[in-house]
């Protein structure tokens, strides 16, 4: 069953399937690994896209893709307003009430995941487009087109995200209020408006993601869950804080998860994600790139 | 002296209606739970509308007994975790005489216990081999299989026929499927097929891409695949995004869901070829089947559910009249009295006649597979005439011959 071409076919998908990850974990990346917040209910707010998405582009006929951007603005006043109701009842009181954040960002994944059902049904939802459901031919084997869509945007994403922190004047506040509150308040800049800001940011691409979402596969309310292994075990590969290692990450995921559902079948493929998370963390906790 | 009159008049009007309880006029209650959201929603939604149809022409007889039928039926979102929950209510909250299983292996295994230790009889609602181990004597099955043999032959001899000596499977992991697949990798070995890829996906795969080529790249000659509605959906999608090599002769066999006339109007063209199990196609004669169809079509309309109910809404309708006659013919309620004459008679339904074996399944199957031809995308009228589900297998029904290889008959 094994065979050179099973591989270099897995390693493909595993690579388009990996840039996907990396694009749903960005959002994380810039709000765990950066801001510190243990932003559980990132995959629940992605959903909440991708239902958004479903909405717009079935009401309106719009492109999925289309639909997602669109829904950054109202998704990045979402992430503000988040971000400053965990900032007011548990960050400012201190480290401690770090695990009680926890709790709240589990709760709002929960009552994200149970407003879905009531509203929608636990039945899955999907999009059309015309690249879902074709196939690009390229040699000997067919790659889906919605596989490849996700891929490009994904890199889009990751790359604009890269470039913003790095050459932008916001980015590269939100980067040093990662490494250094204090001086940055030193500075003159408001380190909360500043995390707020960074918050919003990524929320507004999980809109993105969650129209990639449900552009690779139909969604249904509690697959949110699927996803929390997944997003951490990258973004903490990636090390807290690195956009092209959140790439790297995904990539490394991807190709992975891929070639274990190859060797040892589909049933194992969920428990890539958690089992790569403990690795890292045992061997070298703070990641491939981490600060 | 007025009040006394009056407060003498209310105490004697109250004992007497406590001496003279009015059970008499107490409906009989039958109680379920049915996936009305979740993967199983299409067969589930259509299905209490034909129970619920059963249940008007039944109080417009005059009732059972002499008695109205009250039916209650509950969601259950096709999660097997609500359901022992819903049962209990059913038993303890809602006192119900009667009960039927949720649609589907998956639900109704997880009562199967229940109904066992507390002894009741529970009609089966299409699930598969879901007695198999529990052996309940007083479970009876509406859907026309027993075993995998009676899914899986018909299958088989059109793949020998065909000269197919490997065979690939692709099930879900859960009971149905399982259940199924175990059954079908038995008889594969018995029938001398070499199986050449054998995979079990989650339940909750989105994405069969990988599995898709994995199949491809094993070159077998036939694929069996178990899946539940929404794995089938995305399976049949794959299978065109990606396809599955020129050699495969059959594809198919054990996917739910394909019999659904939303998922068959969705996916339309891209069935074609595709070799399924079925319970009812058109064309297929039963007495008054036809009238059923038309009454149960405007039903359905009002409930905005799958408007042509081929698949599992007549089989609902026929719980209905089983337990009619079975109360009927023994005048009680009693479970065991009930299970008693269920066993032993034949039962006359609008899917013909019933006779049950020893473990509650039909003795007699009636299972067809079919290959899907010339399917055009969204277009439900096609369906309501012969010649989209062509029957391959078994002979006695047949209505045409396979084309294979599977690549040719989806052009």
């Amino acid at each position: 069953m094994f065979s050179l071409d099973l591989l270099f076919e897995a390693l493909l998908f595993g690579v388009l399937l990996g840039c996907f990850y990396a694009a749903v974990s960005i959002g994380l990346s810039v709000s765990f690994g950066l801001l510190d917040v243990p932003h559980v209910a990132h995959p629940a707010i992605m959903v909440l896209g991708s239902y958004g998405t479903w909405i717009i582009a079935g009401k309106l006929g719009w492109d999925p893709l289309l639909a997602g951007a669109v829904l950054m603005i109202p998704f990045f006043l979402l992430g503000v307003a988040i971000y400053r109701f965990y900032y007011e009842v548990f960050e400012k009181r201190g480290t401690d009430a770090g695990v009680r954040g926890l709790a709240f960002f589990f709760g709002l994944a929960f009552i994200i995941e149970v407003g879905l059902i009531l509203a929608f049904g636990v039945d899955q939802r999907s999009v059309e487009a015309a690249y879902i459901g074709k196939s690009f031919q390229v040699g000997e084997y067919r790659i889906p087109m919605r596989m490849v869509v996700a891929f490009a945007v994904a890199l889009i994403l990751t790359f604009s995200l890269s470039f913003y922190l790095s050459k932008t004047f916001t980015g590269r506040a939100i980067k040093a209020v990662a490494q250094d509150e204090p001086a940055l308040r030193l500075m003159g800049a408001n380190p909360v408006r500043i995390k707020q800001w960074a918050f919003g940011i990524a929320t507004g691409v999980s809109a993105l993601a969650g129209a990639m979402l449900i552009i690779i596969s139909p969604v249904e309310p509690a697959i949110d869950r699927l996803y929390i292994g997944r997003t951490f075990c990258v973004v903490v590969l990636a090390g807290l804080g690195s956009m092209t290692g959140t790439l790297a990450a995904g990539l490394i995921l991807g190709i992975v998860e891929s070639i274990v559902l190859m060797l040892f079948g589909a049933s194992w493929a969920p428990a890539v994600a958690f089992s790569l998370l403990l690795i890292v963390l045992g061997i070298r906790p703070q990641g491939l790139f981490g600060r | 002296m007025k009040i006394r009159a009056l407060l003498a008049a209310a105490l004697a009007a109250i004992s007497f209606s406590v001496a003279f309880p009015a059970s008499a006029q107490q409906p009989i209650k039958i109680g379920m739970s049915m996936p009305q959201t979740g993967a199983l929603a299409g067969g589930g939604q259509a299905a209490l509308v034909a129970l619920r149809m059963w249940v008007e022409d039944i109080n417009a007889k005059g009732g059972l007994l002499g008695r109205k039928v009250e039916f209650i039926a509950y969601d259950d979102q096709t999660n097997p975790a609500n359901v022992p929950g819903i049962y209990t209510k059913l038993l303890e909250v809602d006192k119900v005489d009667l009960l039927i299983a949720p649609y589907g292996t998956v639900p109704t295994a997880a009562i199967m216990p229940m109904v066992k230790q507390r002894g009741l009889l529970l009609m089966g609602n299409f699930s598969f081999q879901v007695n198999r181990t529990v052996q309940h004597d007083m479970w009876f099955n509406n859907a026309p299989w027993n075993n995998a043999a009676s899914w899986f032959d018909g299958y088989i001899a059109t793949g020998k026929k065909l000269g197919a000596t490997t065979i690939a499977f692709l099930a879900a992991d859960q009971e149905f499927a399982q259940n199924l697949a175990n059954g079908a990798r038995e008889l594969a070995k018995q029938a001398g097929l070499k199986t050449v890829y054998d995979q079990n996906y989650p339940p909750t795969t989105t994405d069969f891409s990988s599995l898709i080529r994995a199949i491809r790249q094993a070159n077998a000659d036939l694929v069996f695949v178990a899946s539940y509605p929404n794995d089938s959906v995305a399976i049949i999608r794959s299978v065109n995004e990606i396809g599955v090599g020129s050699n495969v002769k059959l594809f198919g066999g054990g996917m739910v869901g394909l019999q659904f006339t939303p998922n068959m109007v969705n996916l339309g063209s891209l069935l074609n070829g595709v070799i399924n199990y079925n319970t009812y196609v058109p064309g297929m004669n039963y007495p008054g089947i036809e009238d059923y169809f038309a009454r149960y079509a405007k039903k359905a309309a009002e409930a905005k559910v799958d408007p042509l109910g081929y698949y599992i809404t007549p089989y609902n309708y026929a719980i209905g009249q089983m337990l009619e006659q079975a109360i009927n013919a023994t005048k009680s309620l009693d479970h065991k009295r009930l299970a008693d004459y269920l066993r032993k008679n034949e039962m006359k339904t609008i899917v013909g006649p019933i006779r049950y074996g020893p473990d509650g399944e039909w003795a007699n199957p009636r299972v067809v597979q079919a290959q899907f031809r010339g399917v055009a995308d969204k277009d439900t009228e096609q369906w309501k005439k012969p010649g989209r589900q062509v029957v391959i297998s078994p002979d006695s029904v047949k209505t045409g011959e396979i084309v294979a290889p599977f690549e040719k008959a989806r052009k």
